[in-house]
């Protein structure tokens, strides 16, 4: 049995835990603590646990000027709102002074708990990829976040980490080094490369095993940050495989579907598919509908790749 | 705080050196803004001279009092007073707006040491404002932060946003300045500007558990004892509302919109100077 945890709930663990030995971390919230598990931190720093109230571009401002003391705000709010309704005081007061403010989605992706498309972001990643300064960084697991945030909260920046909602299995082992812009390889194969980032690499995970037991070799690449993008990982993978599939929950305009298209035209043309949400809103329902309907699941990305190399009967 | 008459004298001629620096760099640099700058003025003078406890060869001292320009765009007046103020010399003021300057159109912290925070998309200046003043407790320091408004800034939601949280977190070391000059860019140009409810910030300000004062923004002396007064609650922030006339020390742009951020002619500016020089020897 694979052990299981909720990036959320990891999130608030692990901030409590280095909040023990570095003093400058705060978490400010959007009223959401209780969905986004920051409440975890308040419970043990409620002197450094800072409610805003619903008003998230208020939020962002005032982060900003904590970081301008040397403290690490964490901005806490849904995907959906840190990447929208506060996206004019990010970029002015956060990404353009690079102050060192870590907003922190929550409930990314179409998997939301049943709250349906104004509660989903699909296009975060896009959009913070494209703002300059900006380090955009969707751990896969609990370990990867675990060592994802001891980098950002050392590393002075703006930063948004992208993270899910649900119970998702831990694929890696306390072994595992996470680096800004390192690409982690995690199947060997030669016949398609699956490229992934976030959650969506568990997914990923299965549709290997599945074209695995098709007869198909697939290599897997995990990208955890779509800002700063591994060039050379990617353009690796193609160059093993000759056919590359993207996979995120995510739109496939502009985020880790968007980023690759863009390194391997410009570095070694490459036949791809992008597996994505395509350029829909989403709804409220059950996830694995929701992953069914819009072309998420693990069997959607091993369909794309027997497309992809020709093996889809 | 007070001020006697010689200080006094010597603010008001700072403040006539200011507005001649506003003028000649706007004109050298052919854009810029004009009316809000020459609004701000004497209040930016009192403030980095008479109130701020900073340290110019020192800019980024821990200890310094904050100060946030939320209407970004009123930044020459800004830099014209920094420069007399020893952050840079005042020939720099030349270079405001040019490729590479740290004078840059509106307030970039990451170029001018000295900018405690970067603005120029109003109505976010008071946030970054509660920040400081709640990392300034969190971290038990002494130092004030002010953040000044510009009312037309003030119909963003955010301003509200800010001043909610303020009160909530008791931040009676946040003073908010309002140069209350009653016109915008565009806005309502009708003489006597905005209507109700803008025309009556103190019971917004009142409501919103403020303690509110209100000031003539061009007399520095009642300026300044409104700003040492404001200091001294410790469990409400504080606002300042100081009336104003936009395009103040200029007979020909006070109180008309369209000089907002119009660039004066050689002919404007050479009698905007006089007018300034006039006033130098009948205080
Ligand atoms: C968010 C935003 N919207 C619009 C503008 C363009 N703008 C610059 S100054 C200004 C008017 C500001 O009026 P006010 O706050 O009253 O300042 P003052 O009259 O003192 O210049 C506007 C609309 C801006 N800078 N930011």
């Amino acid at each position: 049995m694979t052990a299981v945890k909720a990036l959320r709930e990891a999130w608030g663990e692990i901030l409590v835990e280095m909040a023990q030995t570095n003093p400058h971390i705060l978490v400010l919230d959007g009223d959401l603590a209780s969905s986004t598990r920051a409440d975890i931190f308040a419970d043990a720093f409620p002197d450094r646990f800072l409610q805003m109230g619903i008003a998230e571009q208020n939020m962002a401002g005032v982060a900003a000027g904590l970081a301008t003391l040397g403290f690490v705000p964490f901005i806490s709010t849904f995907a959906a709102f840190a990447a929208n309704r506060d996206l004019d005081q990010v970029r002015v007061v956060i990404a353009q002074p690079r102050l060192h403010v870590i907003i922190t989605g929550g409930y990314s992706g179409m998997l939301t708990g049943k709250t349906g498309k104004t509660h989903q972001d699909v296009s975060d990643m896009s959009v913070f990829r494209a703002m300059p300064y900006m380090t955009v960084v969707a751990p896969a697991d609990a370990v990867e976040l675990r060592q994802a945030l001891q980098v950002m909260v050392s590393q002075p920046g703006p930063y948004y980490l992208r993270l899910t909602r649900d119970p998702a299995p831990i694929i890696f082992d306390e072994g595992y080094r996470f680096g800004l812009g390192r690409g982690v390889v995690l199947r060997k194969g030669t016949d398609v490369a699956i490229l992934s980032t976030g959650v969506q690499t568990v997914r990923c995970l299965d549709a290997c095993d599945e074209l695995e037991s098709q007869g198909i070799s697939p290599y897997l690449l995990h990208l955890p940050t779509v800002k700063p993008l591994d060039v050379e990982a990617i353009v690796r993978a193609a160059s093993e495989t000759d056919a590359v599939v993207t996979a995120e929950d995510h739109t496939i305009i502009g985020g880790l579907g968007g980023a690759v298209a863009e390194a391997l035209g410009e570095h070694r043309p490459t036949r791809m598919r992008r597996v994505g949400v395509k350029d829909v809103f989403g709804e409220s329902a059950p996830n694995e509908p929701i992953l069914a309907k819009y072309g998420l699941s693990a069997r959607h990305v091993a369909r794309a790749a027997r497309e992809l190399i020709g093996r889809e009967s | 705080m007070t001020i006697n008459p010689t200080r006094l004298h010597e603010l008001e001629d700072m403040a006539r050196r200011v507005r001649r620096h506003i003028l000649t760099t706007v004109h050298a640099a052919g854009g810029g803004h004009v009316g809000g700058p020459l609004s701000a003025t004497d209040m930016l003078v009192a403030l980095y001279f008479h109130i701020l406890n900073i340290d110019p060869t020192n800019p980024q001292w821990e200890d310094r009092d904050r100060f946030i320009l939320s209407k970004g765009h009123s930044c020459i007046a800004l830099y014209a007073v920094m420069a007399e103020r020893g952050y840079f010399p005042v020939s720099e003021l030349i270079t405001f707006d040019g490729i590479d300057s740290r004078l840059q159109g509106h307030p970039d912290m990451a170029r001018l040491p000295g900018l405690d925070m970067s603005t120029g998309s109003l109505g976010q200046g008071l946030s970054p404002g509660v920040g400081m003043a709640l990392g300034a407790r969190l971290r038990n320091k002494p130092f004030t932060t002010y953040v000044m408004l510009g009312d037309g800034e003030c119909q963003e939601g955010q301003v509200w946003e800010a001043a909610f949280v303020a009160a909530r977190y008791r931040l009676g070391n946040l003073v908010a300045i309002l140069d209350l000059n009653r016109l915008q860019q565009y806005g309502w140009q009708e003489p006597g500007g905005m209507r109700p409810p803008l025309d009556d910030p103190r019971r917004q300000w009142e409501a919103f558990g403020w303690q509110v004062s209100v000031v003539d923004g061009h007399d520095i002396t009642s300026f300044v004892e409104a700003l040492s007064t404001a200091r001294q609650e410790s469990d409400r922030p504080a606002i300042v509302i100081a009336h104003t006339v936009k395009g103040k020390g200029i007979s020909f742009m006070e109180g008309d919109y369209s000089w907002h951020a119009r660039v004066p002619t050689d002919v404007e500016l050479a009698r905007a100077l006089a007018e300034l020089e006039l006033r130098e020897v009948q205080p």
